[in-house]
């Protein structure tokens, strides 16, 4: 396949950014979409040009840590994966791509298409976690969930912390990612004897962190690599209120 | 010089943990805070110490070179998590998880060690359970429990195929429950360029800021290193592109003896390689093995066929595949053991019996379990891992079999530890994959997560007291003390040595040409003349790489191709120190496989009376490396050849 990518460069948070366009020749279909990025920074090297910067570790779909707004959605034109699970088979011959970073104010560049999301890590501490300390947890088995709720709650769990629901939100919110961690402990007896405190902080944190406001467009959810449903926000909301009132 | 102690308590191997607990020395809440650890790393072992010291109220500072903790490769762990819990009523016991795990590891490794892995199994299971993470469980509301590989008990407990992920956010979230409390440091987007000694002892380590190119030096009376494995070292793998053998190699230079770096692990079950771009091998969970049927075809002529693309996995007849581990192993059938189970993928495919474009694949066939479960059954137990799967090959394994082939996944060598995980240097400690010690030459499924969270929760706590309980008179050590400049010194001639050698080869063209000699000579099969080539040729290439090694961009930045660099220069001494162990290994045990040592019927063939050691290995320079022995005994356990038929 050959190429047109229009791709986002910026040398550092506070530089000026543009769109640069390379052309790339010869890519097999079934190249994943960062083994494209690769190609493209040999040849970039090859000129001593300086290559592209781009978030990615696991490559398999599950740390969260690649991103990237391909041709206006976040992880690209494939359903239900991340960037580097994405193939270049989803796009056509001569097809040109435009390759940004997430674009959050929360999440501001760093460099090229990385950008800093330790907003999220930010939220969690305000209460994503069951105030355990280790030792002392009683049998695991004294402690019975049903099925129903232990897996409503893995749903919730699954979240990869990615953060193409705020990429894919017009308001940036973090609805989505949050209500996603308030559910898996709402759901779950252990984490009940906290839940009030906790919506409260986390949502508390997001607001003051400058996440916008949920739209009820849910592009969160469509956009979502780890399909986390919208129900999570409906759960939060409910916990907010509840907590409010307590 | 540093001695090979391993410091085992006395007594029966059920009472050690027991005894060294109620006789060690502690140190009191007062004293703790004046304490500072470094952590480095924040997989299963490096969280989840940093948070269990940080709650202990010792002062912590944690480092990871990703964005955030949150992405340590201990996420991608897919299968299981190993207790000894016998929920099932079938027959598990803390002396039934030991004794596998050592059979598991042919007979390699610490007898003490691997005991008090499986005594603490259960409490972790208990520990994550109270956090929240969300086990897979029954109608009635208990846990449920699968099994895996080398075990006749199902003793793994899951979340779906993502337990490595719900672990890890596990001790995540205690984590930065610790980060809020003050009592931990967070350094993301940090990587360690070195420890610093003084007088002999780890005092702190240099890491650099991935963002500003900083160099930094940090204080603490004693450091974990919890970095992970060094499976990269052979550039396609299973593990993550960042995960790399530095920090193990740093400390491997300054003093904390290697120890059996060519035990390597295979994974039977990945995806197939695709191409020269190709950046990193998929792996596919053990568990599929569970439902599952690895099979090739029986004849010659349909597999040439099949390579050819004119027949396909479905029209060959039942009685025309060769189930080639359930024929050789009818006992353990699918689920023989990792390396067991790789060995006898490529005995097939070297055979002519291979499948896909390139003759190096078998099939994993589900077509049994759709028609006894349904599919409903089968999406909720492997769903996530069939569209993964279904995205990378563009194939739907509900409808066609599997295609996978072994590929590079863990590493049972790391830095030399005693029982309470210390090195051989003084307050360097080394927890998770990146320390050698239970798993001897090959690991069980599902015992890499147990082992991350036994050493950072149960076992850390505990044995790191007993060396800083005589530290509490040391005051914190300025940074602007020699050893610290001098270290700082050294990491930055090191990188702009690298930046200005400004040749005309990229750093991931060296990576890769390291990965094919490693792949060839020190992979599956290995053998003597093979592995004295692999040593030439990797020294011819080292020489290349600081002659020819161009990377663009400035020290003072975010550079990657620097970050890549410096891990590739380590990779090409640590891939020699491998072919060297391997070259030494006389024998053929567990993942290391010397093809000059097999019975008769083609199963590893162990020589214990002149091998059972741990080879631990002296840093004496650049590629001269001494080889120190540390003698395994079995007291418990009958030593035996390793039998799954």
């Amino acid at each position: 396949m050959n190429l047109t990518l229009k791709i986002w460069r910026q040398p550092h948070t506070r530089a000026k950014g543009k769109f640069i366009t390379y052309r790339l020749d010869d890519i097999s279909p079934n190249c994943s979409f960062l083994e494209m990025l690769d190609i493209l920074n040999e040849q970039l090297i090859g000129n001593d040009e300086e290559p592209v910067a781009f978030d990615h570790d696991c490559r398999e779909g599950i740390c969260g840590m690649c991103s990237l707004y391909i041709n206006g959605r976040p992880h690209g034109p494939d359903d239900a994966i991340t960037t580097c699970q994405l193939h270049m088979r989803k796009f056509r011959d001569g097809a040109t791509i435009v390759i940004e970073p997430w674009r959050a104010k929360p999440f501001p560049v760093i460099k090229d298409l990385i950008v800093d999301r330790t907003a999220f890590d930010r939220i969690i501490q305000e209460g994503g976690y069951i105030s355990v300390h280790t030792g002392g947890a009683p049998d695991a088995n004294s402690i019975l969930i049903s099925k129903e709720h232990a897996d409503l709650s893995m749903d919730a769990a699954a979240c990869i912390g990615c953060g193409a629901c705020v990429a894919a939100c017009k308001n940036a919110s973090a609805m989505l990612f949050v209500s996603a961690k308030v559910s898996q402990f709402a759901l779950l007896p252990q984490g009940k004897v906290e839940a009030n405190d906790r919506v409260k902080k986390m949502v508390a944190m997001m607001d003051e962190l400058g996440f916008g406001n949920c739209t009820n467009t849910y592009a969160c959810e469509a956009e979502c690599p780890k399909l986390i449903s919208r129900s999570n926000i409906a759960r939060m909301n409910r916990e907010f209120i509840c907590a409010k009132v307590s | 010089m540093a001695e090979l102690n391993s410091k085992i308590p006395q007594g029966p191997v059920a009472a050690k943990w027991t005894h060294y607990k109620a006789h060690q020395n502690l140190v009191n809440p007062a004293n703790k805070r004046k304490l500072d650890v470094i952590v480095v790393g924040t997989g299963l072992a490096g969280a989840s110490a940093a948070a269990s010291l940080g709650e202990l109220g010792f002062k912590v500072k944690i480092f990871c070179y990703q964005d955030s903790p949150r992405r340590a490769h201990s996420i991608a762990a897919q299968g299981g998590i190993n207790a000894s819990k016998n929920y099932p009523n079938d027959g598990d016991s803390t002396y039934r998880l030991f004794y596998d795990t050592i059979k598991g590891g042919d007979y390699r490794s610490r007898e003490a060690n691997v005991y008090r892995l499986a005594e603490v199994s259960g409490s972790i299971i208990d520990q994550c359970v109270a956090q929240g993470v969300p086990f897979a469980r029954e109608y009635g509301g208990m846990l449920d429990n699968r099994s895996f590989g080398g075990a006749l008990v199902s003793r793994t407990f899951y979340a779906r195929g993502q337990t490595g992920q719900q672990l890890l956010l596990g001790a995540y979230s205690a984590l930065s429950r610790q980060i809020k409390l003050g009592t931990v440091e967070m350094f993301n987007r940090h990587e360690m360029m070195d420890v610093v000694l003084i007088d002999g002892r780890a005092r702190g380590i240099i890491a650099r800021n991935l963002i500003t190119g900083e160099l930094e030096r940090h204080f603490g009376h004693a450091v974990i290193i919890a970095s992970g494995g060094y499976g990269n070292v052979f550039y396609l793998s299973t593990n993550a592109m960042g995960s790399n053998g530095s920090a193990a190699w740093q400390i491997f230079r300054k003093g904390a003896w290697f120890a059996n770096p060519s035990f390597t692990q295979i994974h039977p079950t990945c995806i197939p390689v695709h191409g020269d771009y190709q950046s990193k091998l998929t792996l596919m969970s053990e568990s599929l093995r569970n439902d599952g049927r690895i099979w090739v075809p029986k004849n010659k002529e349909d597999a040439e066929k099949i390579r050819q693309g004119t027949l396909k996995a479905n029209d060959i007849k039942e009685e025309d595949r060769d189930y080639f581990l359930e024929r050789r192993y009818p006992a353990f059938g699918n689920l023989v053991p990792r390396d067991v189970a790789s060995r006898a993928a490529k005995e097939r495919c070297d055979a002519g019996y291979g499948v896909g474009d390139t003759g190096l694949a078998v099939y994993l066939d589900f077509a049994d379990a759709l028609k006894r479960l349904g599919k409903p059954v089968i999406e909720e137990r492997y769903g996530n891992l069939f569209q993964m799967y279904e995205k990378i090959v563009d194939e739907d394994p509900y409808l066609n079999p599997m295609m996978i082939y072994p590929a590079v996944h863990y590493t049972m060598g790391g830095t030399w530890v005693d029982y309470e995980l210390m090195s051989t240097v003084q307050g360097l400690f080394v927890a998770g994959e990146a320390n050698f010690s239970d798993h001897g030459a090959n690991r069980l499924g599902a015992s890499a997560l147990m082992q991350g969270l036994a050493d950072g929760y149960f076992v850390l706590p505990y044995t790191i007291q007993n060396y800083l309980a005589d530290q509490i008179k040391v005051a914190r050590i300025s940074t602007d003390k020699e050893e610290f400049v001098q270290t700082e010194k050294a990491v930055r001639e090191r990188l702009e040595k690298l930046l200005a050698i400004n040749g005309t080869k990229s750093v991931d063209h060296f990576h890769k040409a390291l990965g094919k000699i490693m792949w060839e000579y020190v992979g599956m099969g290995r053998n003597a003349e093979g592995l004295q080539k692999a040593i030439k040729e990797i020294r011819e290439l080292r020489a290349e790489f600081w002659k020819d090694v161009k990377i663009p961009g400035k020290l003072d930045d975010l550079n990657i191709e620097l970050e890549k660099a410096n891990r590739v220069a380590d990779f090409l001494e640590l891939g020699e120190l491998m072919a060297m162990d391997a070259l030494e290994r006389n024998e053929s045990c567990g993942g290391h496989c010397r093809e000059e040592y097999h019975t008769e019927d083609g199963e590893c063939l162990r020589n214990d009376k002149d091998f059972m050691y741990v080879a631990a290995w002296e840093y004496k320079g650049p590629g001269e490396y001494v080889m120190h022995k540390e003698p395994l005994e079995y007291e418990e356990i009958e030593v035996k050849q390793r039998v799954y038929k």
